[in-house]
């Protein structure tokens, strides 16, 4: 048997399906959390690594350097939807103007919630209103929240990811849960 | 520096976002306390938010669970195998 050269990658991508699809549609479906969409991204990262394969110099592994070209993909994707027209409404919790600016909204003012509230924590059905509720986000503030509180991922990590700035994500973040707060206050703890 | 101090429900509880994840400065954690000295809404905001978040953990350490089985289906593999296929012998 000859010893494998350690320093050259070969691309072989008759078995980059078997090899890498289950490890990228994974990366992918944590993040952006729909199937289709995730289905797509892996298959135009198969399509531009394989266009780009002449580019290929083997310093990297084929893995790495397939993940690379998803990075890619997952910052065109966070761009597309984050300039999307007509995505759902971010309602505003706090004045943004004029001598009330920075205080809460009258009706947006949390209300307390009953005293069992704490018990329902592990509760599936919470878990399912949890969802739902992140669903009726704007997919940009979902996916930063899903990311950093669901999937836990450093925030660093998901700046470098997504490109934009940590203050950039906690505004997403502090507009995410202020919003879910409100759905699931309306929805579950107040229902 | 006192005027640093005074901040806004939307500069507090994004600051008490923050802190959910732990992240929040030590600055940051005694401008919300001094908030909260004359700001109830914002201090049950922080209540709930805690609660929230340990809703959040319980239901991402399940979903976690449920992700890392996540793949494409066998029939959406193939298909895109054959496409691979096609585009490789061009």
């Amino acid at each position: 048997m000859s010893e494998p050269t350690l320093t050259e990658h070969k691309l072989d991508p008759n078995k980059w399906i078997d090899k890498y699809s289950d490890y990228l549609f994974n990366y992918t479906i944590v993040r952006v959390n729909n199937y289709d969409i995730s289905k797509d991204l892996v298959q135009e990262t198969f399509f531009a690594g394989l266009k780009s394969a002449k580019n290929f110099q083997g310093k990297a592994s084929e893995r790495t350097w397939l993940i690379s070209i998803l990075k890619r993909k997952i910052i065109d994707h966070y761009r597309k939807i984050n300039s999307k027209k007509g995505q759902a409404e971010v309602r505003m919790n706090f004045y943004s103007d004029g001598e009330n600016e920075g205080n809460w909204i009258e009706e947006r003012v949390p209300q307390s919630w009953d005293n069992e509230a704490e018990k329902q924590i592990e509760n599936v059905e919470l878990h399912n209103q949890i969802d739902a509720c992140i669903d009726h986000l704007p997919e940009k503030h979902a996916m930063v929240f899903r990311m950093k509180t669901i999937q836990e991922i450093d925030t660093e990590d998901i700046c470098k990811e997504l490109d934009i700035t940590s203050s950039n994500l906690w505004v997403i973040i502090h507009r995410a849960r202020t919003q879910l707060r409100k759905c699931l206050e309306e929805n579950w703890f107040n229902n | 520096m006192f005027k640093k101090l005074n901040i806004t429900c939307d500069e507090a509880t994004t600051i008490c976002d923050k802190n959910q994840y732990g992240e929040a400065s030590f600055f940051d954690k005694i401008k919300i306390q001094i908030h909260f000295l004359k700001c109830k809404i914002c201090a049950l905001y922080t209540k709930q938010n805690m609660l929230l978040t340990k809703a959040y953990k319980s239901k991402g350490a399940s979903d976690k669970v449920k992700s890392s089985s996540l793949c494409m289906s066998q029939e959406d593999k193939e298909k895109l195998r054959k496409e691979l296929e096609k585009l490789n012998t061009q």
